[in-house]
Formats: structure tokens, C-alpha cells, sequence
């Protein structure tokens, strides 16, 4: 992985003397206490964050964390008060007013929270805006803005007007106008959080497979931890202009790095973020094929199993035996083989325990977790239905 | 005790009026060019509005309403001119229309670049401000004096007149217009990189497009309002025949004028606003 974005110890200071009360930050005076002080607002404070290239990155906070003070500054829609920010390698903070405008003409777009789009302007005409600017012909403007409505599925509405449309299909035409500029870093300043419940989860659906197949720099703001976690592949926690940690998602789930990010994360739907491979134990008691009945059921014994997994020497699940089946066979004299079942549930690796929960109700039995045929690990039925519980 | 003290007395007027005076001895050149300039762009314009034929003109009002309003309304604005041409103004109709466009044209030229200018500088707008509200409360008559001064009597001083009436509402609302315009936006316009200029032609000034019409509209009923007030320093037209019908007292007169001026305008306001209804619906 490549380093696409550097930001370092970037502020961020809203008001007429912007540069004197920086000293006042780095003096450590509160946020509260310059405002009081000064009349200065502080953004963003102190900033440093590495992005990599192709990632998906969200910054979660909530209103007023200075998160979307912090997006803008990442294309000078914000000039930093101080700080640097650096894309492949070059410090855009020192950009003159043409460099600047080449900037954001060919490398970086954004999408906005209440869509900025043109109402003035088609939808095609709106996704053509960033093309048009850069003075594309006409015709090829039109060429890829085609594409690009089609790529984000609004084929068919070129010539209709935004208030036409649909809140998510808005969003649509914002994203389609960013991707027409086909820029390295795509920005998203809460872009679903105007949008109702249902339409945000298909969007976001949409949007880690849009990324998927574009493999773009996605710096995504949100406010909603649930969305952060589930689309983040890393995500930054911001408080008062700081940010407070930064990691995967599951890594901040599972060492919140104060209590502020403890409370923040206590609400969450873990089911839609852990995977099985989190949580799944390896088995305490497997029965070899060749082991035969009696050593299966001393396994289950000394265990204190009822059941226990039947597999071949490479690993491979072959089946499930319980006790009372064994006990039974025993004293009838048939083979191991003869009893095994293959009523039970399996599971992959990388399946979110939400899909694990209709499972667990399903069957009596541990779930299997399987990795190319192979069993890899147990989830019991109560880590499934507990973590249902504690919602 | 309760009266104001007289020793207080102090008149600024009197410098007002020596500043006047200067400006009519020293500025003659620069006023007169104005003058001449102004008044050749007028009488052309007018001369071509009296050339018209009669039904030409009645029939491109017609069609105007009917492009932007309503058959019926296209009819009802014909009958209108008409009843204007029958009670025998159709001339002064003509010159009274032409001072209106020619005052509407030169406030919006002046007008829409100003309030723009306005809209991006938080400084001027401060400064305008208070002028835009002197420049529409101030009586009418209190410039039409030092512009009587420095053009004469006649039509120079009438239009000027009419254009500083009517300059502020276009004005302002430019303003607003622009000022208006989600801040989302203009950033979305300039994260893609446009430049100034782009940014003003291609999303500001379209989305403002709305309010500036209203404002359009606005500033063309203030031009007409100045109609009478400007016929006062000797314009000619609709306004002059209401003063003249005053001065003798004639009631029948002063009517048939009158009604004419109320027919012109009901005609402008309504097109003005329908045109300005189609920059709406988007």
C-alpha cells in the first residue's frame, strides 16, 4: 500500500486573527476558553492522519467535531490556519491560485451532504459541471457523463431537472459528478445522512461495491457510528477538532482508547460488524475419521460435549456425531460413519454474526466455520445469542 | 424652555447649494456630454417607437402575453393600447414608454454589476446600503432641483431622475440573489476547480436568475412611478398630460391620462413578471 495523503498537525481557526490564536492552542488553552477569550473559533486542532491509496477511510463525529471543517481542508475549500497536507508527496497548503484550481479539476471531488447540485442545470448538465470547467469538448463531456450516470444506475433521467428526482437519486447525480472527473480522492461530506433510513443502507451497499470495483481514496465523513464501522476499512474518531483514535473498526471496538469512544461505540450494532472470525473458538474436541466410535465418545466425555465434529486428516468437516447417537451405536455395533449427521449449520470466516443469528436459533449444535472446506473454528449458539441480547 | 433653542440655527443647505453650484460651472463639459449622449440614444429610440406602425406594436404586445401569460390576457392588454390610442395618446404613450425602457435599460446596466459587486464585498455593501435607502425615501422632487441645474429643464434630467428611483430595488436584490445561493453550492462549484468568474456565470448568477428578474420587475414599476414626478421638470409624455389636466383643473382629462398610465402599467408589470415566472419553474 501507498501513502496517498499525509495530513500533518493540520488547524484549523475561524475568525478575523486566525494566526495569534494559534498560539493560544498550542498553549493548550480550550477550545471553550479562546472562544470566550478571543471570538475564535477553533476547527480543527492539530490534525496528523495517513491515508493510503485505495482505502476507504471515514471521520466519525458528531456535530461540531470539526469533521466536515476538517474535509474541507482537504481541498482548500478551508485554507488551514497551520499545517501541512501533503498528496503524493506534494504540499497542497503552498498551491498558488492555478495550482490549486489543476488540483481540484483533476485530482480530488467531492460529494456534498444536501448534494449541491445545480437545479439551474439537467442531470446530465450537472454531472458534466467538473468536465466543462476543465473545458472538455462538448461531445466527450457528454461521453463520460453518460458513463458515469449510467456506472451509479440513472440512466434514462439525463435530461430531467435535480428537483425531479428523488433524495437518493440526488445523491446519485452527486456522486455520478464527482466520478465523472474520475479523481484520485473522492470526498464525502455525510453524503447519506440526508437521506431516509432504508434508501441510506442501499446507498451504502452501493457505494463499498462502487469502491470495490474503483478502488478510489474515499475520505468519509459521518456522524452515525453504525455506517463508519460498517463501510470504514479504517475509521478516525473526532471530538472538539481532535481525533481521540484511529484504527479498524474492529480494533476500536475492541480497545476503545478512552470512555468518550467507549460510550460512543456502546451503542453500536456489533452484529453487523463482527465476523465470525472474531469470535469463533477452536474446537476443544475434534474425531479424526479413522478414529472410530470410542474415541469419540471419551472426547465427548472429558469435554463434557453432547456432540462433536467429525473430521478427515486434512482438516476437511466431514460431519457431526452426538452423544446419544454414539451411546446407542455402541451397544448396537455399528461404526462411526454410520451415525455421523450432517444436521448442522456451517458458516464462513468472514460472515457478519447478523447472518449468523437465524442460524444459531436453527440449530441445536455449535456452527461450524468453514474456510474452503476446511473447519477452521466453532461459534456457539450462546456468543450468537447473547451478543442479540446486549443490543 | 419647551422650544428648540434658535441660537442652535445652522443650515448645511446653503453648502449643498454652493457645492451645486461648482459642479454646474466647473463639471459643464462632463454634464453636458452625458446630456447629448443620453439624449441621442433617447430620441432615436423614440423616434423608431413613433415610426412603429400603431398595430405592429399592439401586435407584438399581443403575442409577448400570449408567449408568456395567457391568450386572454394577450387580448385584454391589446384592448388596453387601444383604449390608450382612442383617447388620443398613443404619442405620448410612446414617449412615456421609451422613457421607462431607456431608465430600466441604464439601471440595470449599472444596476446588476453593482449588486453583484455588492454581494462580494461585505465592505461595499455597508457603504451602499444607507445610499440605496436615501436614493428611494429622499422626495423626488429634492434632485430633481440640482439635476435641473446641471441639465437643464427637459428630458436629461427626467431620466436621470427616474433611474436613480429606480436603481435600488435591482440593486438590492442582485444582492440578496447572490448573497442567496446555498453555500453548498458554490462550493461544490469551486471544489471542481472553476475559477471566479465561472463560478459567477455558470451557477451564481443562473440560480440568482429568479430574484434578479423580481428585481427587474420591481425597478420598472418604480420607473413608472416617476412618470408625473418627472413630468415636472418638463418631460413629455403620459405623466405631462396628468399635469396639465391638474393645473386646469379637468377632471375628464386628467382621467383618460391617468387610466392610460394605469393600462401601461398593468401591461409592463404583467409581462415583467410572467417573464420572470419562467426563470422560476425550473
Amino acid at each position: 500500500m501507498t501513502l496517498k495523503m499525509e495530513i500533518k498537525e493540520v488547524s484549523k481557526i475561524f475568525g478575523p486573527h486566525p494566526k495569534k490564536t494559534l498560539r493560544l492552542v498550542k498553549e493548550g488553552k480550550s477550545k471553550e476558553e479562546i472562544l470566550k477569550k478571543t471570538g475564535h473559533t477553533v476547527g480543527v486542532e492539530r490534525v496528523s492522519l495517513d491515508i493510503q491509496e485505495g482505502e476507504m477511510f471515514v471521520i466519525m463525529g458528531l456535530s461540531g467535531s470539526g469533521k466536515s471543517t476538517l474535509i474541507r481542508c482537504l481541498n482548500l475549500l478551508n485554507r488551514p490556519t497551520s499545517g501541512s497536507i501533503l498528496v503524493d508527496g506534494e504540499d497542497i497548503t503552498t498551491y498558488d491560485r492555478h495550482k490549486l484550481k489543476k488540483y481540484r479539476q483533476k485530482k480530488i471531488a467531492m460529494v456534498f451532504q444536501h448534494f449541491g447540485l445545480f437545479d439551474h442545470r439537467t442531470i446530465i448538465e450537472n454531472v458534466s459541471y467538473g468536465l466543462e470547467v476543465r473545458k472538455v469538448p462538448l461531445k466527450k463531456r457528454m461521453e463520460i457523463a453518460q458513463s458515469s450516470l449510467e456506472t451509479v444506475g440513472l440512466k434514462g433521467w439525463e435530461d430531467k431537472y435535480p428537483n425531479e428526482l428523488s433524495g437518493g437519486m440526488q445523491q446519485r447525480v452527486g456522486l455520478a459528478r464527482a466520478l465523472a472527473n474520475d479523481p484520485d480522492i473522492l470526498l464525502m461530506d455525510e453524503p447519506f445522512s440526508a437521506l431516509d433510513p432504508l434508501i441510506r443502507r442501499e446507498m451504502q451497499l452501493e457505494l463499498i461495491d462502487l469502491q470495490n470495483k474503483l478502488q478510489k481514496t474515499v475520505i468519509f465523513i459521518t456522524h452515525d457510528v453504525n455506517e463508519a464501522f460498517k463501510i470504514g476499512d479504517r475509521v478516525a474518531v473526532m471530538k472538539d477538532g481532535k481525533v481521540e483514535q484511529v484504527g479498524t473498526p474492529e480494533a476500536i471496538l475492541e480497545n476503545p482508547a478512552n470512555d468518550y469512544i467507549e460510550a460512543f461505540v456502546k451503542d453500536i450494532d456489533r452484529s453487523k460488524i463482527i465476523q465470525a472470525e472474531g469470535v469463533m473458538i477452536k474446537p476443544n474436541a475434534l474425531v479424526r475419521l479413522k478414529d472410530g466410535l470410542n474415541v469419540a465418545i471419551k472426547e465427548m466425555k472429558s469435554n463434557g460435549l453432547s456432540s462433536v465434529y467429525v473430521v478427515d486428516k486434512e482438516m476437511r468437516l466431514k460431519g457431526l456425531v452426538t452423544i446419544d447417537d454414539a451411546l446407542e451405536a455402541k451397544t448396537a455395533g455399528r461404526s462411526l460413519e454410520s451415525i455421523m449427521t450432517d444436521n448442522f449449520e456451517i458458516a464462513a470466516p468472514d460472515d457478519y454474526m447478523q447472518d449468523l443469528i437465524d442460524k444459531a436459533i436453527q440449530t441445536k449444535y455449535p456452527i461450524a466455520i468453514v474456510r474452503e472446506e476446511k473447519l477452521v473454528g466453532l461459534v456457539p449458539r450462546a456468543i450468537v445469542l447473547s451478543s442479540l441480547a446486549s443490543q | 424652555m419647551f422650544d428648540f433653542p434658535t441660537g442652535l440655527t445652522f443650515h448645511v443647505g446653503n453648502y449643498v447649494s454652493d457645492l451645486v453650484d461648482w459642479l454646474t460651472v466647473h463639471w459643464k463639459t462632463f454634464f453636458d456630454g452625458i446630456s447629448n449622449g443620453l439624449l441621442w440614444v433617447f430620441s432615436h429610440f423614440n423616434d423608431f417607437l413613433i415610426w412603429m406602425p400603431w398595430w405592429f406594436f399592439v401586435l407584438v404586445i399581443f403575442l409577448l402575453a400570449c408567449q408568456f401569460k395567457s391568450v386572454s390576457s394577450g387580448i385584454l392588454f391589446a384592448i388596453f393600447l387601444i383604449l390608450i390610442g382612442i383617447f388620443g395618446y398613443w404619442d405620448e404613450m410612446m414617449y412615456t414608454l421609451c422613457l421607462v425602457i431607456s431608465s430600466v435599460v441604464i439601471s440595470l446596466i449599472i444596476g446588476i454589476p453593482l449588486g453583484i459587486f455588492m454581494a462580494y464585498s461585505k465592505r461595499f455593501e455597508m457603504i451602499a446600503k444607507p445610499i440605496l435607502d436615501g436614493m428611494q425615501t429622499m422626495p423626488t422632487f429634492v434632485y430633481l432641483i440640482p439635476a435641473l441645474f446641471f441639465f437643464g429643464l427637459g428630458l436629461i434630467p427626467g431620466v436621470l431622475s427616474t433611474i436613480i428611483y429606480a436603481l435600488p430595488p435591482v440593486m438590492r436584490l442582485t444582492n440578496l440573489a447572490i448573497r442567496g445561493v446555498p453555500e453548498e453550492v458554490v462550493e461544490a462549484s469551486l471544489s471542481f476547480g472553476s475559477s471566479r468568474w465561472q463560478l459567477l456565470t455558470k451557477v451564481q448568477i443562473p440560480q440568482a436568475m429568479p430574484t434578479i428578474m423580481a428585481g427587474i420587475n420591481q425597478t420598472t414599476m418604480m420607473a413608472l412611478a416617476m412618470v408625473v414626478v418627472a413630468s415636472m421638470v418638463g418631460v413629455k409624455g403620459l405623466g405631462l398630460e396628468v399635469l396639465t389636466a391638474l393645473g386646469q383643473i379637468d377632471v375628464a382629462k386628467g382621467f383618460e391620462a391617468g387610466i392610460s398610465i394605469v393600462f401601461l402599467a398593468i401591461i409592463i408589470d404583467r409581462i415583467t413578471l410572467a417573464i420572470s415566472n419562467t426563470f422560476q419553474k425550473k
